[in-house]
Formats: structure tokens, sequence, C-alpha cells
């Protein structure tokens, strides 16, 4: 904040004013309110930085001063030129092809995780350390081998077909397999990880799946190994390739030698598949997760079985004991049926038996009341009809009526009181529609 | 962590979400806010959604919608938002689906399938429809994914509010970094202008917006805002004005046609009279001339008429004064005189009304700078005032994690002791034998703070006294001439002074005469400056330093705040 100007001046000194160092305190401010400042603009960044970090305004510029600084500082030393080994230097810039590129341009660290940028940033810096004029000018001697190098390795580098030649074979960014005896010690996923990045370079799907730790779903797994035994890769050995002789020398000899480069490229491809395929089955054999999820797999499978059986069984048990209890109800069942036929048999042949006695005995009513005939012994028509239509009622009425008219008659002796009552009946049933008027004429 | 969650991921825009217009903005890499322009090449881009056949219209093409397919056409609904439907005023609606309540929210009954089957959609589900197409197009136009941004809303909306509009923005795909309030923003837009000038001052923000008019004083002290007092009037508002032409021009169409019948009297008609009398409003505001011509007005009627400017002003000039009074009552809330107002922005369509500027600028004095495009060449377009500033916002917040910008927008950092008097020392002037008062620090800053002063000597150098003391922010009623004088004689005195209103105060506070402290500085040279740096702690401690420019040594003294201090002497 720009500070304020006042133009108008300040009074002179009044004559006899002393104060302690110059300085009289004299009042103090009046009490603040508080008020609610509103969270927007740069200004209150800086506040609420200078709040929550408790820090005084100049302590603050201080600290972001510095921290700008840092800023641009780490811009600069972001691609640190790594010390060139000696021998390097002395290399001859003709075997360019046996040089390690990124080594002279002093970006191992980075290999082909390098960007282009990265790349032109290195050698500017390389130019800036070793250009020739630069090493005339201290007087050393005219040696300018290793900016060729330099050159060559920015020429490699520069071109991403040229570069991808020169990764498929940079062995220095290879990762050795690990030995089984390494891997049992217990760090399979940090030795093997290690292995699958360096190998992942090469693939044309990226990203790459990783190979994850012990607690790696088995989808992960399943695909991270799918992807790798399905592995397309973009690693050309072209970079091997012999020299092939200038055309105007032999065409003969230049074709020969172009087949050979074939060939030898075809070889080492199919060399580098059955390698990496190798690679991918060792790892396999050795990944404890595929071992338990294989063990997984079995328990569960083993425990369905288990289950499976245990349920049939019981199934079985519950059958055989339903079928048990339902023959024993079956048994009690009989045996109470014939009990029960037994007594209504028995109540069956006393009913009958009663009946007939029954009926001896209204017959011999009959008899008693001179079978319905006045005065005399009765003809042998009276007798007959009488004797007829007794039995005619009896036929008629059940064994219960045939009681309760057993009952009326027992104990009459009279002829007239047993008439009455056959005559009784005969109404009775008549009325009840069993008996047809007209019918029993001999007690009419 | 999800790419919203990840600062390094995140896109974020400023947007302006408004009752009638919303509009979004992005800054460029060089810090310049850009309004974005939608689909149809809108920067006001209406807030309104229509459906026809189950196709969702939106902005401009939705608002044409108005006159044919009314019932279909949601409009005005940012105000509904996490509201209860007794608590809403669904007046501006009246023209477009009608709100209904719906559980204990509000919601319109729209045909948005092809099914053409009624449903009821809830305010929040055509808020999240509306930003989630605010969104596209501001990610069709980046050519990037936005996904986070700053929101606008005004002083006034509730925690409830904010709340569903974030879950709408969520719904919609957009993480709100932070909501500010649409005055902040609009100083904010002009704070952020690469020639502005930091400077202690009172604004006034003026938001005459279609169906609402905002006020609020805000004290910007070194770029820090504080809202001193706010006034919202939901009467006096751009609806108003174009109801005005709206009544003129059905009358002139009765005058005419005699059996054309009033226009305002059926619904199409009266929506196309709405439409082409705010497209008259806005060409009224350029032109000092504008012609208003609907085909078929009302029954089968064509009609044509030509308005002028002054016709137009004279007619609305009652809402004019009705808008100037509002600012001036929000001064007056503010405890403040128009004299200590030092800018009004006036924010809002409604701005670029040449009479609204004017109206505004009669109100007050003339040291208060009015800045609407009329009075003003370099304003900012009153339309684009938040939305910029919610997208510088936008562009300084956006690596922050959510969880800070959480805890910077905490009462805790955000609560902050204000001075209630001002800080200055005392000079000699002419006529004045006593002193007069220079606010270094004014009344209202956040503390802690820190300020210099560069204060001139007597001509032949030599001893001064430096006294600090405290000016009175008691607003006394006094007469109006000798403070428009006073006024005018600071302004002489010194111009490049912004705070005219303090010295204004000057004289009563320096009457009261709180001194706080006295220096001297001995054996100045001739003609030397005296600096004066003020260090006011939150807890009201003081710490001064008085040295000669260029000069060695000087004064430092503290004060220690009131409490510490015996009370006895105040």
């Amino acid at each position: 904040m720009a500070s304020v100007q006042v133009s108008l001046p300040l009074p002179v000194l009044p004559e006899g004013w002393a104060g302690e160092k110059d300085f009289k305190a004299i009042g103090h401010l009046s009490h603040a309110t508080d008020r609610n400042i509103e969270p927007v603009g740069p200004h209150f960044l800086a506040h609420a930085r200078r709040k929550r970090h408790k820090r005084t305004f100049s302590e603050d510029d201080r600290i972001q001063a510095q921290s700008n600084v840092k800023k641009v500082e780490d811009d600069d030393a972001g691609e640190i030129s790594e010390p060139e080994d000696p021998l390097m230097l002395q290399r001859e810039a003709k075997d360019w092809k046996n040089q390690d590129h990124y080594a002279v341009l002093g970006i191992t660290k980075y290999r082909w995780r390098a960007t282009e940028d990265q790349i032109k940033k290195a050698h500017r810096k390389k130019v800036l350390k070793h250009h020739p004029d630069k090493k005339a000018a201290a007087g050393q001697a005219q040696d300018d081998q290793f900016f060729k190098c330099i050159q060559k390795a920015t020429e490699v580098l520069s071109d991403p077909v040229r570069r991808r030649q020169y990764d498929s074979v940079d062995e220095a960014a290879d990762v050795e397999p690990p030995t089984k005896k390494e891997t049992q010690k217990g760090n399979f996923y940090k030795l093997w990880g290690r292995v699958f990045e360096a190998e992942g370079r090469f693939s044309k799907t990226q990203p790459v799946p990783k190979l994850g730790n012990e607690k790696s779903t088995k989808e992960d797994v399943e695909h991270f190994y799918n992807f790798w035994y399905n592995f397309d890769s973009w690693r050309t050995f072209e970079y091997l390739d012999e020299d092939v002789p200038d055309d105007n020398e032999n065409r003969d000899q230049k074709r020969h030698v172009e087949r050979k480069n074939q060939n030898a490229r075809r070889k080492k491809k199919t060399e580098d598949t059955a390698r990496l395929r190798k690679l991918v089955d060792d790892a396999l054999a050795l990944d404890e997760r595929i071992k338990q999820f294989r063990q997984a797999e079995n328990a569960q499978k083993n425990k369905r079985r288990l289950e499976k059986e245990a349920e049939q069984k019981r199934l079985a048990e519950e059958a055989a004991k339903q079928k048990e209890l339902e023959a024993k109800a079956k048994a009690e069942q009989e045996a109470a049926d014939k009990a029960n036929r037994e007594v209504a048999k028995k109540a069956k042949e006393a009913a009958k038996n009663a009946a007939k006695k029954n009926k001896r005995v209204v017959r011999g009513a009959v008899k008693d009341a001179n079978y319905f005939h006045s005065g005399g012994d009765a003809p042998a028509s009276q007798i007959d009809a009488a004797l007829n239509d007794v039995d005619h009622i009896i036929l008629k009425i059940d064994n219960e009526e045939l009681a309760a008219l057993t009952a009326k008659l027992s104990g009459k002796k009279n002829g007239g009181e047993i008439t009455q009552v056959f005559k009784d009946e005969v109404q009775r049933l008549v009325e009840a529609g069993k008996l047809k008027e007209g019918e029993a004429k001999s007690l009419a | 962590m999800s790419p919203e969650k990840d600062p390094a991921q995140r896109v974020a825009i400023g947007i302006s979400f408004g009752n009638s217009y919303s509009s979004i903005a992005f800054t460029t890499g060089e810090g310049k806010a850009e309004v974005i322009a939608n689909e149809d090449g809108d920067r006001q881009i209406p807030s309104i959604l229509s459906y026809v056949e189950g196709e969702e219209l939106h902005g401009g093409q939705a608002k044409a919608q108005l006159v044919r397919n009314a019932t279909n056409t949601v409009a005005y609904f940012r105000d509904f938002l996490g509201k209860e439907f007794k608590s809403i005023d669904p007046s501006p609606c009246h023209q477009s689906a009608h709100p209904v309540q719906h559980d204990s929210t509000v919601a319109f009954n729209i045909r948005d399938t092809p099914e053409e089957k009624e449903n009821a959609v809830t305010v929040a589900d055509i808020t999240t429809r509306h930003l989630k197409r605010l969104r596209i197009s501001a990610s069709d136009y980046l050519g990037k994914h936005v996904n986070s941004a700053v929101i606008t809303v005004p002083t006034n909306f509730s925690d409830a509010q904010k709340d569903a509009l974030n879950k709408a923005a969520k719904a919609a795909g957009i993480e709100v970094l932070q909501f500010i309030s649409e005055p902040v923003a609009a100083v904010l837009a002009y704070d952020a202008r690469p020639d502005a000038k930091q400077a202690d001052k009172i604004v006034v923000v003026a938001d005459l917006g279609g169906t609402r008019s905002d006020v609020a004083v805000i004290a910007s002290r070194g770029g820090i805002y504080t809202v001193l007092a706010t006034i919202h009037d939901y009467e006096v508002s751009g609806f108003q004005l174009d109801q005005v032409l709206m009544d003129h021009f059905s009358k002139e169409f009765m005058k005419k046609h005699k059996t054309g019948g009033d226009p305002r009297e059926n619904d199409r008609s009266l929506a196309k009279l709405k439409l082409e009398c705010e497209a008259v409003k806005k060409a009224l505001s350029i032109g000092s001339s504008a012609n208003f011509s609907v085909e078929s007005l009302a029954g089968g009627l064509d009609f044509t008429a030509t308005i002028n400017r002054s016709r137009y002003e004279l007619l609305a000039s009652k809402h004019f004064a009705a808008f100037a009074r509002l600012v001036t009552h929000a001064v007056e809330k503010a405890q403040l005189d128009p004299l200590d107002i030092s800018e009004v922005i006036l924010a809002g369509g409604n701005s670029h009304t040449p009479k609204t500027a004017s109206a505004v600028q009669n109100a007050f004095p003339e040291s208060t700078k009015v800045l609407a495009p009329s009075t003003s060449t370099t304003a900012i377009n009153p339309n684009e005032l938040s939305v910029r500033g919610a997208a510088i916002q936008a562009s300084l917040i956006q690596e922050f994690e959510l969880e800070d910008i959480e805890q910077s927008t905490h009462p805790m950092v955000t609560v902050t002791p204000h001075l209630s008097h001002a800080v200055g020392v005392l000079c000699i002037s002419g006529d004045e034998s006593t002193g007069v008062f220079h606010a270094i620090v004014d009344a209202e800053t956040p503390l802690p703070v820190r300020r210099t002063a560069l204060i001139a000597t007597p001509r032949e150098g030599g001893d001064v006294l430096i006294k600090l003391c405290e000016g009175a922010r008691h607003i006394k009623v006094t007469k109006p001439e000798p403070k428009a004088k006073q006024a005018k004689d600071d302004s002489d005195d010194d111009s490049d002074d912004e705070s005219d209103d303090e010295e204004e105060l000057r004289e009563k506070t320096w009457k009261v005469g709180k001194v706080l402290s006295e220096a001297a500085l001995r054996g100045l040279k001739k003609g030397a400056k005296v600096e004066v740096q003020i260090n006011i702690g939150a807890d009201l401690n003081v710490n001064c330093i008085f040295r000669e420019v260029g000069g060695k040594g000087g004064v430092r003294g503290l004060l220690s705040g009131p409490k510490s201090q015996q009370n006895g002497s105040a």
C-alpha cells in the first residue's frame, strides 16, 4: 500500500518540550468494533495467511519473499546435471552407437521417462559447459570429441523414432528379475514391481497395470497377468543393426547385409518375447496371491460341497423321521378303527335282538288283543288280516319307534287298550305319510 | 484423490447466478477476467429454461419461448432456492411457469419430457440444469472440463440457500470453491484492474437488477473489504422501468387502434410487449431514441412507435428517484454521510441507463465518483461486474485445498477488530493555529494494520513535534454549506489524497482532541520529509516509528492497548 502523503508541514517543536527518548505516550486507542471482513481478494488472502500463521506484517513479507525466491531457484535447478564420468569424457564420437546417450546428457535418473523439454534443457546445459570454443578460450587443447558426443546424443534422443530405437536397447534402464531365493525372502512386490515397471515402458497401451501388493483384489491380479501375457510391445532392435554399406558399392552385398539385419531383428524380437513370457511365468509361479486365491477357491468349493452333503444328510434324516411318525400314526388309527368296528357290530346285534324281541312282543300283543276282533274267537281271515297288518306296520317303522310301541304295549292285557294303541300308531303313521289310508284295514 | 478434489486438476470459473441473467467468466493467464459467451453468443445468459417436446432450451432461446410456451418456461427462480413455499414471492413468475408447493420446497409443474406429461420439477433440479448448461458452455469455450467455480450470491443469501445452491451445483458437476457476495465481487472487479490504485475508501455498490435492487456500503481498506450496511428492495427494480414503457406503449396502441383492446390484458400480448419493452429500454441506454415494433401485438394488429430518451426519463423519473433514495438510505444506515463515500459502483443491467447514473450522482457530492458507463468511460460493464470478481477470486483460490479455503473463510479469520476512530497526525496550516488532523489510518480499518505516511516539515527545517491523535467518527448533522466548503478546501490542498471526507471529519475530531502520543524529531534538514509508520495490532497496541527520510536513527514508540491502560484519562 502506497504511503499517505501529507503536504501540510508539521508544527515546530515548542520550547522546553522533553520526553524520554523524544517520545511521550499520552493516550490510548479507543475500543475497536468487531466486524466481518469479506473473504475476497488478494489482500484478504494475505490477511488470512498472516492471521492463520500468526505472522506480523514484516515477517509475512519476508517469508513470502523467501518462498518466491525459492520457487525461481527450483525451476532453474530442475535439471541438475549429473557429474560426468572422466572415462566418458574421453569417448570418441565415432563410437556413438555404444555410448549411453542419457549419461552423456546427464539425465540418467530420468532415462526413458525424460520429457522432450528435459532433454532440451539438459542439452543446453551441456553445450554451455563443453562448447569447444570455450575450451579453446580456456587454453585447453582443441578437443571437441565430447561435444560431438553430446550433439549425437541429442540427435538420437530428440527424434522420437530414433529415441525409441535407442530406448529399446537401453540396457541400463533394465531391471534384472530377482532370483527365486531373493523373492522368497519376502519382498516379492518390491522386487518384481520394479521389474514390471521397467518392462512396462515397452507397452503400446499405457498406463500399464501395477503389480500391486498382497491386498490386491483377485480381479486386479488377474487383469495384471492377463495384460502381461498379452503384452503388446513396441520394442525394436534396429539400433543394433550392422551398418549397411553405401548402395553404390555393391548391391548384392548391401542386400545381403539388409537381409541379415532383418533376420537378426526378427530373432531378437522372438527372443525378447520369449524372455518376457518366461519372466511373467516366473513371477506368476512365485506370486503368493495366486496360491492364496486358489486355496480360497478350493476352500470355498469344499465348503460348498460339505454344506451340500450336510444338507442332504439332514434332509434324509428328516424324511426317515417323518416316515416313522406316519407309520406309527397309521397303526394307531387302524387299531382304533378295529375297536370301533367291533363295538358297532355288537351294538348292531343287540339292536337286532331287541328289535326281534320287540316284534315278538308286538305280535304277541296282537294275539292278546284277540286279533282286534271284538268278541269270541277271531275268524281265520281276521287273524290273517290282523297279522298281515301288524307285520306291515313293523316293516314301516324303525327300531326306535318299534321300541316305543313296545313300551306302550307292555303291561297292557286288555284287548281294547291294545287295539287302541295300534290304532293310534296307525293314525300316527298315516299322518307321517308312511302308511296310506286304507292300509291296515283290520285296525280301522 | 478424485479430479474434483485435486487442486491441480481444477478448472475454475466465476459464475454470477442472477434471478434474471447469469454469466460466466474465467481468468486468462495474464490475470485478466474475461466473460464467456455461450453458444448463442450471449454474455448475459437469461436464467430461463424452457421445454419444447422434451427438448431443453436455455438462455436467450428459452426467453423467446415466454411468448408461446409460457407455462413450460421456468424463469426468475434463483430467489426460490432453499426457501419454503410460504416465504417466496412468486410475482416475477407471473408470465412463466408458476411455482407450486412440493413437500417443503418449491417446484414447477412443467412438461419436460417427450411424453408431454406434467412433472413437478423442484427448484433445486431447475438450478442444477441451469448450472449444468452454464458449465457446458464454459467447458466448450475453454476446451477444458470445468469442474469448480466461485459463485456470487446476494449479501442476504441465507446459509440454507447457500447450502441448497451448493448441492445443486454439485449435482451439476461443479464444486463450489466459495460463495462470495455480489457487491464485494463488484468492488474486486474494479480493484483488480491493473491500473487500479490501492486506496482507503468507502464504496457504495448499487445493483439495480431485474427483480430486486441491492445496495451495499463497503469499506475498502488496503484491499480488504468490510460490508458496513446493506439494503435490499424488491419493489425498485428493472421490471418497473419495463412496466413504465409497457404502460406507455399500451396507451399509445389503444389510442391508435380503438378496436385492438388493451395488450396488457392478453397473456401473449403482454409477453410480447414485455420482451419488446426490455429491448427498447436497452436501446434507450445507448441511443437517444428507440423504436418499438411488435407484429400482431393485440387483436392481430401490428404496432410501431418511437420513443426518445427524455420522454422515457420523464415517465420513469419517480423510479430513478426511488433508486437514488435507496442508495442514500443505505449510506444513512451505515451511519455515514454522502461525503464519506469515495465511489459509487453501479451494477446490474439497468445501470446502463444514463438517468440512473445521473440520479445517483445528484444524490452525492462531486467528490464522489460514480462508476457507470454513462458517467465514466473506464467503467466496467455493470452486467459483468460480479462475474468478473468471481472469476478473479476463482483464479486466486483455485490451487488451494477445499479445507484450506474453509479455514481461511472461517469466522476465526474473518472476524477482525476494526478501528472505531481514525488515527492520524496533527499538522499546521495557515489559518489554523492549533493544527489540522491528518488521517493516516482510517476508521473501520481492520486490525492489525500497518501504514506509513510522508509528512512535510517547516521550510526552514529544525525540530518538529509529531502529535499522534485519534479522530472521532461521530457524524454530526452539520450545515451543508460549511461541510461542502471544507471538503473543497481540502481537495485544493492535496488533490491526490483520496479520502477527502476524512478531512471533513478531522475538524470535529481534532476538537475532541484524543491525543495518543507526542514525539520529537530534532535537527531536520531544510525541506526534509518525515516518515511515520504506524503498526496497530489486533490487541490495539500501537507501534510507531518516526524518522527523517534519508536520515539516520529516528524515534520509536509503543502505545499499549486500552485494556492494560488505566481508563481514567478517557
